[in-house]
């Protein structure tokens, strides 16, 4: 009753967004809310929707409400694509999402097109690579997680060969071919390098490929669902060495689908709820008292998206996009200037984020931090 | 060979669950002239009616599992037969076709609905471990889920061959009218047949789920390949299922770790295409003839 009071009081600030367009100001939430991303999308959007609840509560942005209005890219790009041109039909400040890099790579070029600032929550390497100005991030990208990655393979556990097993797709070839180019720097040789199928299944045989391949861990790059069967998997056929993977890997949907499974699994997250972190922790709260359910990193990603919407648009002093992109380009958000961006971030030329981040491993169901990585520039 | 044995193991027991739903398949055509395209549905379904016996009526999984195959009797079983088949089964085949499509869908979007879009944990009621066979390390639970499933395909087999009720069913489905002229009960057998059909699912249900993971969605890719299955092994035969199954799930596996993973799901289409090429009743089924 109380997480229904608690979300339903979430949906009444959103409604007190819906006044005059004068009073309000719109965003686009492009995001995976059905099909194989239905879980990070839920997440994202669930963030993005008690971000704008407690922005309305405090006044709104620059005194207008904000109103968020969720489109479902059911996963998949072209759709991506169409429902992108749909919201932008509606005039949005800014659009939020998706999380899928393959929709991202498709639809940042209409936002590009149409001058629309867009804060994603995509991995893939190549996506602020194409000098689009226009798009930006809110996780790392795979050019930085996977140098820090690789130096625990190789310094952590004294790793000479890697599996690596990846998903079929530009989230997952962007993540393998960015650990290849970093073990290679490091003289780790790739044993196992299979590829796999979004919403495959069945992962028996290439549990047997790993098993058998005498490497000296594994590299597990999947999605969350994927991750979880993967996993099973592994335990099923008593695969027991290291077992590790990129923020998704140590996800709280794959701890809660696999279970004892997912036991001792590390990797490096730019996120967690799991933080060491007051303000995480008190986000990470608020939102299991909506919602009902613990929040993954997407969670937190879509919360801090709308709050550095909030900030760059208070510093700019108003809802002209192209200042917006500008201000964006290159700033340093502090939690003393938003507290809502939970972790002093700063954002390159590129558009890539920069934090701190976390080397975790999974115990007893959670992520627990071993070690806390500064951020890339220091 | 390590790898060929494990690879092996894995198949033979994927392969088994396609078997499990291939066999309903073939049960439904013989008997009650039904090909069910909502079978992956099938499966689905009695996973989430355990997940909900165990979360809102706050069951152990063995209790949930029992009262899931009872409401699979029922619903899948009786309800289905009743509702949906009874009054197409005098139309033609397409019709049915096109109702248990559309009955397929109603159920994925309905647990989609009123469950989740997402996937869920299901509980995992074999033995989880492995088992070292002169040096080759082997999946328990493969092991366990061969023997379950196929114990089960051979059982029914057992049942259909050595029983009066079983071969009244297999009478049924060799000649509706014959079999009413000896004096056997047709409408039993043909519910007694959705009836084993409902409890095969749910058994497959059992034996995927926990490591498939719960979604809507399940049974999409499971339906598919039990069909497969059933027109390589021979539709109008229960033991053609049974062969086929297993080697829809051996090519599956086998093709994906020495082939090519990323045309792994293309393989079984391969070998149903030449199948229905170079022998269209399949590697066990009758030839047979129809007039029209």
């Amino acid at each position: 009753m109380r997480r229904t009071l608690a979300a339903a009081a979430v949906l009444v600030g959103l409604g007190a967004g819906g006044a005059g367009a004068q009073d309000s100001v719109l965003i686009a939430d492009v995001i995976e809310l059905s099909g194989g991303g239905a879980t990070v999308g839920t997440n994202w959007k669930n963030g993005v929707d008690l971000a704008a609840s407690r922005i309305n509560a405090e006044g709104g942005i620059l005194g207008r409400k904000v109103v968020v209005e969720h489109y479902d890219t059911q996963s998949n790009p072209a759709v991506s694509k169409a429902v992108l041109q749909k919201a932008l039909d509606e005039d949005p400040f800014v659009v939020l999402g998706p999380i899928y890099s393959s929709s991202t790579k498709v639809n940042m070029v209409v936002t590009q097109r149409a001058e629309v600032p867009q804060i994603v929550g995509s991995e893939a390497s190549d996506i602020t690579e194409q000098g689009n100005p226009w798009v930006f991030r809110t996780s790392f990208g795979q050019a930085a997680g996977m140098p820090k990655l690789a130096n625990y393979m190789r310094d952590g556990l004294g790793a000479r060969t890697v599996d690596i097993v990846w998903v079929n797709n530009d989230f997952g070839k962007g993540g393998r071919d960015a650990m290849v180019a970093e073990l290679e720097k490091r003289g780790i040789e790739v044993g196992a390098d299979l590829s796999t199928e979004v919403q495959q299944v069945d992962f028996a045989p290439d549990v047997v490929q790993v098993r058998n391949s005498g490497a000296d861990a594994v590299f597990v790059y999947l999605h969350e669902e994927e991750s979880a069967r993967f996993l099973k998997e592994l335990r099923k056929q008593g695969y027991e060495r290291p077992v590790i993977g990129e923020t998704t890997l140590m996800n709280q949907k794959v701890i809660d689908l696999a279970g004892e499974a997912v036991e001792g699994v590390r990797g490096h997250v730019g996120l967690s709820a799991d933080a060491p972190l007051e303000s995480v922790a008190a986000m990470a709260e608020a939102y299991e008292k909506a919602f009902g359910a613990k929040t993954d990193h997407n969670g937190i990603k879509g919360y801090i998206a709308l709050h550095i919407v909030k900030e760059i648009a208070e510093r700019t002093g108003g809802f002209d996009r192209a200042a917006f992109g500008e201000a964006l380009r290159g700033a340093t958000i502090t939690t003393a200037d938003e507290p809502g961006v939970l972790m002093d971030v700063t954002f390159d030329e590129k558009g890539d984020i920069d934090r701190e981040s976390f080397l975790v491993e999974v115990e007893n169901g959670q992520q627990v931090i071993t070690e806390v990585l500064p951020k890339l520039g220091g | 060979m390590d790898q060929f044995l494990q690879l092996l193991v894995a198949g033979l027991a994927t392969g088994a669950v396609y078997a499990l739903a291939a066999m309903g398949f073939t049960l439904l055509w013989q008997t009650a002239g039904t090909i069910n395209f909502a079978q992956g549905e099938f499966v689905m379904l009695p996973a989430f009616l355990m997940l909900g016996w165990m979360s809102l009526g706050g069951l152990e999984p063995w209790p949930a599992f029992a009262l899931t195959v009872l409401c699979s009797l029922l619903l899948l079983g009786l309800a289905f037969k009743r509702a949906l088949a009874d009054p197409l089964m005098r139309h033609d085949v397409l019709t049915m076709v096109i109702a248990t499509i559309a009955l397929g869908l109603f159920l994925k979007e309905s647990v989609k609905e009123l469950w989740s879009n997402e996937a869920q944990p299901f509980p995992d009621l074999l033995p989880v471990g492995s088992l070292q066979l002169g040096g080759v390390v082997l999946s328990l639970r493969d092991i366990v889920v061969f023997l379950a499933a196929a114990g089960l395909a051979l059982g029914l087999q057992l049942f259909l061959a050595r029983t009066r009720t079983g071969r009244s069913m297999q009478a049924v489905a060799q000649n509706r009218e014959v079999a009413r002229i000896v004096g056997i009960d047709v409408p039993r057998m043909v519910l007694l047949t959705f009836l084993v059909n409902a409890l095969l699912v749910s058994v497959a249900a059992l034996l995927v789920t926990p490591v498939y993971l719960a979604k809507f969605d399940l049974g999409e890719s499971l339906g598919l390949m039990a069909f497969i299955a059933a027109i390589v092994g021979g539709f109008n035969q229960t033991r053609g299922a049974l062969v086929g199954g297993l080697l829809v799930g051996l090519l599956d596996n086998f093709s994906a770790a020495y082939l090519s993973a990323a045309y792994r799901n293309a393989f079984p289409l391969l070998l149903l295409v030449v199948i229905i090429l170079l022998r269209p009743q399949g590697l066990l089924g009758r030839a047979e003839e129809r007039q029209v």
